[in-house]
């Protein structure tokens, strides 16, 4: 499988690892080069400078090949929107994205993207944990 | 019309300016405190401190019954956001975003946004006009029909100079509207008008017939 990450940062930098460590194809984009010290010294797949809501930048990253694409930056609407360019300009057949605010979460999935909230679901993991 | 202006730049501030005078209601939406005390000291209180892209903000300030939301922050992600949730969540009839990107303009209007403006192709359009060489340039566009209205210059050393409008091959659905001539007065041009060096047309043309029209007028 062809995988785009868009965002890596602990989480982009982890899920890329882990993606590349089961032998599928990765790209990992990021604004800052900086941020790409944290993958793993034996990561085998591609990393890309540049911002993912540009779509020669997506281009670039092979996104017209891709099978899925994941968007996990630090900003809900430029996961948003890079999410939106994957399913809408690209037809990425999974795309799926982080939104930490729980409101916007909410509407973009019933516009029809597959979304995570990390603050939902850690806020309920925290719960369960105190409860028991 | 109640009118909400996400970013409170200088885009957002002299928009708000120009609506007030025009007597609609509007309400700026600016993150950060300072510019927010800026204008409301020299508007009066029609700016709110809050983030534009958050549902919770948009319940507090009534989106529910804005007639328009525009968003003019510096950032497309931003804009685009606001857009769709005034769109979904409160059914704001109109909804405009600026955007930075030109590249964008296809997504917004394919994700529902209702019209787009963008500052970089304004000014870009307006450079290359100021270029003489420049062979054509987009005045405007009539979006909702799918036409442009265009101008196109006339060099000394262009193949068409001195033949006629009917032995052009002007590509179908394109009309000349008008042509400039620097020492006669602008007139409507008839199929016997005889083209000349320096002669601006100005013409009506639908955006994939551009080049066709610009190589009929200019020769290849």
């Amino acid at each position: 499988m062809k995988v785009i990450i868009m965002g890596c940062g602990r989480v982009g930098a982890h899920l890329a690892a882990m993606l590349d460590g089961e032998g599928h194809e990765v790209t990992v984009i990021d604004t800052d080069a900086y941020s790409f010290r944290r993958l793993p010294p034996a990561f085998k797949g591609t990393t890309l400078l540049g911002n993912g809501v540009d779509e020669e930048v997506l281009r670039k990253a092979g996104i017209e090949q891709a099978d899925a694409f994941v968007a996990v930056t630090q900003g809900d609407n430029r996961n948003i929107m890079a999410n939106q360019i994957a399913r809408h300009i690209f037809n990425v057949p999974k795309v799926i994205c982080r939104i930490y605010d729980p409101l916007r979460q909410e509407l973009f999935d019933t516009l029809g993207l597959e979304t995570v909230s990390s603050t939902t679901i850690f806020a309920h993991i925290l719960k369960e944990k105190l409860e028991a | 019309m109640y009118i909400i202006i996400i970013g409170g730049g200088r885009l957002g501030y002299y928009l708000a300016k120009a609506l007030l005078n025009e007597e609609h209601e509007v309400l700026i939406v600016e993150k950060n405190a300072t510019v927010c005390e800026t204008i409301i000291g020299e508007l009066g209180s029609i700016c709110i401190r809050g983030d534009g892209c958050e549902a919770t903000t948009l319940t507090e300030i009534g989106t529910g019954r804005a007639d328009m939301l525009i968003a003019v922050t510096g950032d497309d992600e931003d804009n685009l956001v606001s857009c769709q949730l005034a769109k979904h969540k409160f059914n704001v009839p109109h909804t405009i975003a600026r955007i930075r990107n030109p590249q964008n303009e296809a997504l917004f209007k394919k994700l529902g946004i209702d019209a787009t403006v963008s500052s970089t192709n304004i000014i870009l359009e307006h450079i290359k006009g100021e270029v003489p060489t420049h062979p054509l340039t987009h005045l405007l566009t009539i979006r909702d029909k799918g036409l442009e209205i265009v101008e196109v210059k006339i060099p000394p050393d262009a193949a068409t100079v001195g033949k006629s409008i009917k032995e052009l091959s002007l590509p179908p659905g394109s009309k000349l509207a008008l042509l400039i001539h620097k020492e006669r007065k602008p007139r409507i041009p008839a199929a016997s008008t005889i083209l000349q060096a320096g002669d601006q047309i100005i013409a009506v043309t639908t955006p994939e017939s551009e080049e066709a029209l610009r190589t009929a007028l200019r020769g290849a």
